[in-house]
């Protein structure tokens, strides 16, 4: 049901710029005017969010602890997954995200004929993740040459690795193809796991099918149907540098590349593509395990009623005395008297 | 209130869980209140008692929950306020991907299958909500964008769903961006205890430990005569007469541990180890009547209740005079007391750091809350020879540790404990790696759960772990669960009997105090629950 929802909203995606720029010849709207407000939207939508959480306070340091804290000097301290300062921290973060490490423990539960549970390792998702995510950045990165004239070396340098297979001509990007396969993994997963379908929205399946859109168009546009490169750049360089042309004759595969790209752009701040953003703010992994060590204040921290030691002992004054318990306030005479009849009487 | 449910039989238990999803999409599938999976509910006079709002009386199973007339805006305005102040809350209901990497992580959603019990649907019944009210795409394009109204079944879904979880933090060491559903759970009983929607099991022991100073709601008399009782069977024991002290002033040190320690089986058998090990070394040490609980429902119930609760622990350090204050074996305490005290009530800068009287070891972790962990303590004794053990008093226990969630994954102590394991005592087996440490599953019983209604579900939450534990009792012979916490000792109690009856479950100091060697004791004859120990015996009976 999400499944087929999105599909058809990237299909309508699709056939918008077919429409506008191909019969309609809209070039302008769908080569510059689009395209700025998309980035607009994304980077206005990112700082949105980002400040929006950052201006949440964190009341409390709870990071979630996953090895050893720092405690006696002769028992080994786990600094990555209990770290203690904030290079520590800085480590475990960095490992977070550029290595997906919590992913990585991932594990498989499966129940045995005999009723019993085992835990077996399962990278899948985790090797999905990573080649999703790093074909995307090197997409991106490799991108970047329609935008700086002369290229930067390291794009070129990034190039000539993901041509390496120097297939083809133009030769063959392995990103592309690894994208757009590690996207539809993700999507295979979502209707074949019976759990992860159960939990899935039109959320998540449309990221998945604009994704391999873009990665399917740019691909087309690359080895099948392709465009004058050289006006393309023109016209990217333009964007760049703020002195938008629109050159005539950039065959339609492009636009319609372009403007799911901006689709994208602007739908990210919106969507849970956020994570993006979000992980770095995530107060379980973020957070130094040091908070016996280092006072933590809460901002929002405000006086609460309790119930004081003074209450109490007015409460029980008679029992405490009566089993010499210390008191604050002894009693009046009388009163002491009649608690020490109660106490032989007990005895007794 | 009704007669309570019994479990099925645990084979048919076992059985019956199928991890494959229903047919019907969860928005479209009802909560279902079934006896032996849910709490009953808070009766008003300890929501009264505590000043909470809306007490009335109600139960789960019924049609009407009498909610107050303006609930939604009650629920509406509480969201509102708790996602600008809680970091955690707002960034879990934004970032989720819907991976599944957290799906089956949680011991409940392993024993039960029920899929809302998948750590990520169950924060989806909050985040529908959330989407529908705070953000623009949930308002203009509804369950498309996957949002939905609340209504009174959400709230029932809700409670009966965040009463489900133990905030055991296990789906969060798995999530990619640390999404800790034991925050959204927190949240949602916040939200619900607004509309007086509390548990029984958690209101009783949250207005006795407000008024009382403990969850068991012992009052200063019988802290007093329970702990004497101990010394007698100690006395028995050992041959020597242990006089501890009661609010005292002036002692170096306030001794903290979980009322549960006082009461019940195998609890005391905990406290006994202590009360041994702190008259042997000769501390300078007090018990409070008034700080007379480590523990804290009110953490079950809102911040601010638990805030309320744990006031006494440091007021008390201070009208007593103590330098610093030593905790003892308890699970959500340790979690308390390391990551939130010190934000509520300190820093507590009328105390010392802590310094070990007997090793001179000045403990900087704690400089700031001054609260130390009994297993720290204790490895630091003997790690530097401070006291004599005989573990081979613990020769008929094949033992193994259970990782309590809290200390676990919001605290972090997991060498401590088994430091001084492996010094008092000779067989010690570890379950599968990928059940313990930072693994752990939980008792199934943690964050108010242990009541005797809801037995089916514990049953299912404590699946995993009996799972585990069976491992290494047909593996090994393992025969002992030790663990360092008070709900853990009387929930996986009756988590043995009902999946692995062969085990037994112990507090670590328990197996302290049987190894421990006393200046002037007698031969011993019996372990601490005054069971003859077995070599010894047979010798006896030869002579």
């Amino acid at each position: 049901m999400g499944a087929l929802f999105s599909f058809g909203a990237v299909v309508v995606l699709l056939l918008i710029p077919a429409i506008g720029a191909g019969a309609l010849k809209m070039h302008s709207l769908f080569g510059v005017v689009i395209p700025y407000l998309a980035v607009v939207i994304f980077l206005g939508g990112l700082i949105y969010r980002v400040v929006g959480w950052g201006k949440v306070p964190v009341p409390f340091k709870i990071p979630t602890t996953c090895g050893q804290q720092k405690s006696l000097p002769w028992i080994k301290h786990s600094k990555l997954e209990s770290p203690a300062t904030s290079w520590e921290v800085a480590a475990r973060m960095f490992l977070e995200v550029v290595l997906f490490r919590s992913l990585f423990r991932n594990l498989r539960t499966e129940k045995t004929p005999a009723d019993r549970v085992v835990y077996a390792s399962s990278k899948w998702l985790w090797l999905g993740g990573i080649a999703f995510h790093y074909s995307f950045l090197i997409v991106f990165i490799r991108h970047l040459r329609f935008f700086k004239h002369p290229t930067p070396k390291f794009v070129s340098i990034i190039e000539s690795f993901d041509g390496f297979l120097q297939i083809g001509s133009p030769h063959l990007f392995v990103t592309g193809l690894v994208l757009f396969g590690a996207a539809f993994y993700l999507f295979l997963r979502r209707v074949f796991v019976p759990a992860v379908r159960y939990i899935s929205l039109p959320a998540d399946y449309f990221p998945l099918f604009l994704i391999m859109a873009i990665a399917g168009t740019g691909m087309l546009m690359r080895y099948f149907w392709k465009v004058d490169i050289i006006k393309v750049k023109e016209l990217t360089l333009g964007l760049a540098t703020f002195n938008p042309t629109v050159p005539d004759g950039i065959g339609v595969i492009f636009y319609i590349h372009l403007f799911l790209v901006s689709a994208l752009f602007a739908y990210f701040p919106f969507s849970k593509l956020v994570h993006l953003g979000g992980v770095f703010l995530s107060p379980t992994r973020n957070l130094a395990n040091n908070s016996r060590m280092v006072y933590h204040p809460n901002p929002w921290n405000y006086p609460v009623k309790v119930h004081t030691y003074e209450e109490y002992e007015e409460e029980f004054r008679d029992k405490m005395i009566a089993v010499g318990i210390p008191v604050e306030k002894e009693p009046p005479k009388e009163e002491e008297e009649k608690a020490e009849t109660e106490e032989t009487e007990g005895k007794e | 209130m009704s007669k309570q449910a019994k479990p099925p039989k645990p084979d048919e238990l076992a059985k019956s869980i199928d991890y494959k999803p229903p047919k019907t999409n969860w928005m479209e599938t009802p909560v279902e209140f079934k006896p032996g999976t849910y709490c009953y509910g808070a009766r008003p006079k300890y929501l009264e008692a505590v000043e909470m709002p809306n007490p009335r009386e109600w139960s789960p199973a019924d049609e009407d929950w009498k909610l107050p007339e303006n609930w939604k805006e009650i629920v509406l305005e509480g969201m509102q306020d708790r996602l600008g102040k809680y970091r955690s809350y707002k960034l879990f209901m934004d970032i989720c991907v819907r991976c599944g990497a957290c799906a089956d992580k949680c011991h409940f959603f392993i024993g039960s299958g029920d899929p809302k019990n998948m750590p990520v649907l169950r924060a989806e019944l909050m985040r529908s909500v959330y989407r529908k009210y705070f953000t623009t795409g949930g308002k203009f394009f509804g369950k498309a964008a996957g949002a939905r109204e609340l209504t009174e079944d959400v709230i029932k879904e809700w409670w009966y769903y965040y009463y489900q979880c133990t905030e055991c933090r296990r789906c969060s060491v798995f999530c990619p961006y640390g999404i800790d559903t034991a925050e959204i759970t927190i949240m949602g009983r916040e939200l619900t205890n607004l509309l007086g929607l509390q548990t029984d099991w958690i209101g009783g022991p949250v207005a006795n430990c407000y008024h009382k100073g403990n969850h068991l709601g012992l009052e200063p008399h019988t802290i007093q005569s329970n702990i004497e009782m101990m010394c007698d069977d100690i006395e028995e024991i050992t041959g020597i007469r242990i006089e501890p002290t009661f609010n005292r002033k002036g002692a170096e040190i306030l001794f903290v541990t979980p009322s549960g320690d006082l009461f019940g089986l195998p609890g005391v058998y905990t406290c006994m180890g202590y009360l041994m090990l702190f008259h042997e070394l000769g501390l300078d040490y007090t018990w409070s009547t008034y700080a007379s609980e480590g523990g804290n429902f009110g953490f079950f119930t809102s911040n601010e209740m638990a805030k309320k609760l744990h006031y006494k622990i440091y007021a008390e350090a201070k009208r007593l005079g103590v330098k610093w204050i030593l905790g003892g074996e308890c699970g959500h305490m340790w979690r308390l007391v390391h990551q939130y005290l010190n934000t509520w009530w300190g820093p507590p800068d009328f105390l010392e750091v802590p310094k070990s009287p007997i090793t001179g070891t000045v403990f900087e972790h704690a400089k700031s809350t001054k609260m130390v962990h009994v297993a720290e303590f204790t490895a630091d004794l003997i790690r530097h020879g401070k006291i004599k053990l005989d573990p081979s008093r613990n020769d008929h226990l094949k033992v193994t540790f259970h990782d309590s969630c809290n200390t676990s994954r919001g605290m972090g102590i997991f060498e401590e404990p088994r430091y001084v394991l492996k010094h008092v005592v000779n067989h010690f087996y570890e379950m599968p790696e990928n059940t313990i440490r930072e693994k752990t599953f939980c008792c199934g019983s943690g964050s108010g759960l242990n009541a005797g209604e809801n037995m089916e579900l514990r049953m299912r939450g404590g699946f995993p772990r009996a799972n585990a534990v069976r491992y290494v009792n047909e593996k090994y012979g393992v025969n002992m669960l030790a663990n360092i916490c008070a709900i853990d000792r009387a929930a996986l109690t009756t988590l043995m009997q009902y999946w692995v009856p062969e085990v037994d479950v112990c507090g670590l100091h328990e197996l302290v105090g049987n190894a421990l060697v006393m200046t002037g004791e007698k031969k011993r004859t019996m372990d601490l629950r005054l069971e003859p120990l077995p070599g010894v015996e047979e010798e006896e009976e030869e002579e």
